[in-house]
């Protein structure tokens, strides 16, 4: 802080610029330093993210043999993608994935209060419990809930049975295995959410609720009125960051469902599809191709959601 | 049990078979101490001097079969005591795609392990080295192994792998099941109608129990492809050119399995796929089961293990069954080239073949040494296996065989179960896996 307050008294008075301008005019006069400063952390960010980005998209437009060797075809590999139907129902499963996932963070935001709440003993005993599944390697939980969703000698489908209901065959018929990963990743992704909203929580000043109890509010409107707009900047963190995560379902649903799974064709997600064709059928091309569609749906999803946080996110 | 459940890949289950490897340690140091190799390596070719010194790296993928493999160098180094071999592990899931970069790169292990859906991957586009010049100087005979595993590892003519190890394909059956359903065992001359009938029989007697009558893996390897081949269909013409799924023969093949699922006599896809077929039998749920040698550990490991026994596969049209095994390659770009092929030689000899059998490993491919596997389960019939080798057919592959390979993933498991008829499925099949063979 003591960096801006420097930087504030060195502005001569006349420079009422706005804003950004001022900013701008301080990266100018400090020259190169600041850079050599983010060197270290910007190289790391150009070899391993930005380089294999341009890498990815010119791949993205040439056939790729098994051993290298890319031939330049054009726009071959988009023009045969967006006429791929695996496409649409890869897409297709990833956005209910994540629609389902995303019911987490109303269920984390009401969880997270409750474990605020003053007085309450073992709480952090409860926040390990709840945060133990993130921690969990996800080809272990996978193997756990194999288990529980087995068809014919499953936990699940026997405890349904006491109360008559036949369960599915969950991780093998089309319509409940993209619902049995979901409901895993909801559950592994909680504690995470729970975590990061509950230190939003620590940040809401006392006095608050102080001053709503004293005006009469019930818990139920002041958890409405002031613990969710206050929460408003973690939440769209943990919405942002769950987003991101589950368009990139892929290791769950591997493990999960498991790579000879007859029905995995009508449950990929995205990234599984890029997988398949670039590593089991060896069309690195075309799995380019996906990966920067990929990368260009989570860019225009995320600007999205920064454009519309300004209608509910509280930055006071 | 995580291995086979997760299921990527029937080839590396194969690696169960070491697990016994350890307790042979103490008698192969004692046993196999005569230097057995010096004659076939000084016997010509263009075998290196004695102190060559080198150091080169031995690329495989299962663990369990490195204890065999270090006995195999250490005779090795008796002989050529300055080649420093690194024995070089990479599990299954990582194993191809780490070796397509190193291929990329030009920088792959100096001698390592190919099966065969990817050979001619590698063979075709130059990366291996042929094993021509240690054949026609007598280092390396093919007679000496299975003839399918011989044309496995061939390219119009060309051999680039030595057979190292095979497995077949058999009928592994539950006597109690049997014996409790009243139906007779099965034996060596049984028909497709046979296995129906019995099939049908176990599942109708028993269904209280919960138990079936038979199952297998669904996938190529273990069930369709051995009927198609039964029925006297192919998946894959000779020339690797046009797909075999379109003949009235595969047909059959394939509609085998669909009849049995809708007969009963198998459990569902669905319940296939939820619990796999290994598990059904060695939970004692499963009264037949098509399966590989590989499942001889888990067989013996398992609660059924004193009622298991197994036969060959029923006949259709003729006997048939698939034969696949991983072989030594050589890199075409590896820098020491001449160290790398004495291993390879030693390692195809009969002496380094016998000590891999000897220790467990796996069944060796050399010719007349597979006793040690026969004899490590008295009152299995393990013989099948090795008996399997006359009449058995090579894996089917071509340039890209995982392409085509996903396509029998993604279509058969609908004629599976019903909801496609076969000959619907099988000649859409074919004509998308023509189009992928059209662009190899």
């Amino acid at each position: 802080m003591t960096n801006s307050t420097t930087r504030t008294r060195l502005v001569p008075p006349n420079a009422a610029a706005p804003r950004v301008r001022r900013g701008g005019a301080a990266a100018r006069r400090d020259g190169f330093w600041p850079w050599l400063f983010v060197l270290p952390l910007l190289s790391g960010i150009g070899v391993f993210y930005l380089w294999p980005i341009a890498q990815t998209a010119y791949f993205s437009f040439t056939e790729w043999g098994v051993f290298g060797g890319a031939t330049w075809t054009g726009i071959a590999n988009y023009t045969r993608l967006f006429a791929d139907p695996q496409l649409y129902s890869a897409l297709g499963n990833t956005l209910l994935y994540t629609a389902i996932v995303l019911l987490g963070i109303p269920i984390a935001v009401y969880i997270a209060s409750l474990l605020n709440m003053p007085g309450l003993r073992f709480a952090s005993f409860y926040r390990v419990l709840f945060f133990l599944p993130y921690v969990a390697m996800p080809t272990a939980v996978a193997m756990v809930w194999r288990i529980i969703f087995n068809g014919d000698f499953g936990i699940l489908n026997y405890v349904l049975s006491f109360v008559g209901i036949d369960g599915p065959y969950w991780t093998s018929t089309p319509g409940f295995a993209m619902f049995a990963v979901a409901i895993v990743g909801l559950w592994s992704s909680f504690g995470f959410s729970m975590i990061i909203l509950g230190a939003g929580l620590k940040n809401i000043p006392p006095e608050l609720y102080e001053a709503a109890e004293l005006d009469g509010a019930t818990p139920w409107r002041r958890f409405r009125s002031v613990t969710v707009p206050l929460l408003t900047p973690s939440i769209f963190f943990v919405m942002i960051i769950t987003i991101i995560s589950s368009f990139q379902l892929f290791d769950l649903l591997y493990a999960l469902l498991g790579s000879t799974n007859p029905i995995l064709p009508k449950s990929m997600s995205l990234v599984y599809f890029f997988y398949s064709q670039g590593f089991v059928s060896n069309d690195k091309g075309y799995a380019a191709a996906i990966a920067m569609v990929i990368f260009v749906i989570i860019g225009i999803v995320t600007l999205l959601q920064f454009r519309l946080q300004k209608r509910w996110v509280n930055n006071d | 049990m995580l291995n086979s459940s997760s299921g990527s890949g029937a080839f590396r289950r194969r690696g169960l078979l070491g697990l016994v490897g350890a307790i042979g340690l103490a008698a192969l140091v004692a046993g196999c101490s005569t230097s057995p190799s010096a004659d076939t390596a000084s016997a010509g070719y263009t075998a290196p001097a004695k102190d060559l010194s080198a150091e080169i790296t031995y690329g495989l993928w299962d663990q369990t079969q490195v204890a065999a493999i270090d006995a195999n160098i250490k005779e090795f180094n008796k002989v050529y005591p300055d080649i420093k071999v690194n024995v070089n592990v990479t599990p299954w899931d990582s194993y191809w795609p780490k070796l397509q970069t190193q291929a990329s790169s030009n920088t792959l292990p100096d001698l390592f392990w190919m099966n065969g859906p990817n050979f001619q991957t590698y063979g075709g586009a130059g990366k291996i080295e042929p094993i021509t010049s240690e054949v026609s100087a007598g280092a390396i005979d093919p007679a000496n192994y299975p003839q399918a595993l011989d044309d496995l590892y061939t390219i119009d003519g060309t051999q680039y792998g030595v057979p190292k190890d095979f497995d077949t394909i058999g009928l592994w059956y539950n006597k109690a099941i049997f014996e409790k359903a009243g139906v007779d065992l099965p034996t060596a001359s049984w028909t497709w109608d046979d296995f129906d009938s019995a099939a049908s029989a176990i599942s109708k007697a028993l269904k209280k129990d919960g138990i079936y009558g038979a199952g297998g893996g669904m996938d190529g390897q273990t069930t369709y492809y051995d009927t198609i081949f039964q029925a006297g269909g192919s998946v894959i013409s000779g020339d690797g050119k046009t797909s075999g799924y379109d003949s009235a023969a595969s047909q059959k093949g394939i509609s085998f399995w669909t009849d049995l699922i809708a007969s009963g006599g198998s459990p569902t896809i669905q319940q296939l796929t939820d619990t796999p077929a290994i598990q059904w039998f060695t939970s004692g749920k499963l009264g037949m089961l098509w399966s590989g040698s590989w499942s001889r550990t888990a067989v013996a490991e398992s609660s059924i293990a004193k009622d298991a026994n197994v036969a060959p596969l029923p006949t259709g049209e003729k006997q048939a069954t698939v034969i696949h095994g991983v072989s030594n390659v050589v890199a075409a770009s590896s820098k020491n080239k001449a160290a790398a092929q004495a291993l390879q030689v030693f390692l195809a000899s009969k002496e380094a073949q016998q000590q891999q059998g000897d220790m467990g490993a796996v069944i060796p491919a050399f010719n007349g040494t597979q006793q040690t596997f026969v004899d490590s389960q008295p009152g299995v019939d393990l013989q099948v296996f090795i008996d399997a080798t006359k009449y058995a057919q090579p894996y089917p592959v071509s340039k890209n065989t995982a392409a085509w390979a996903a396509l029998e993933t993604t279509i058969l498991p609908d004629a599976f179960s019903g909801a496609t008829p076969v000959a619907d499925a099988t000649k859409d099949l074919a004509d998308q896996m023509n189009g992928l063979l059209a662009k190899e």
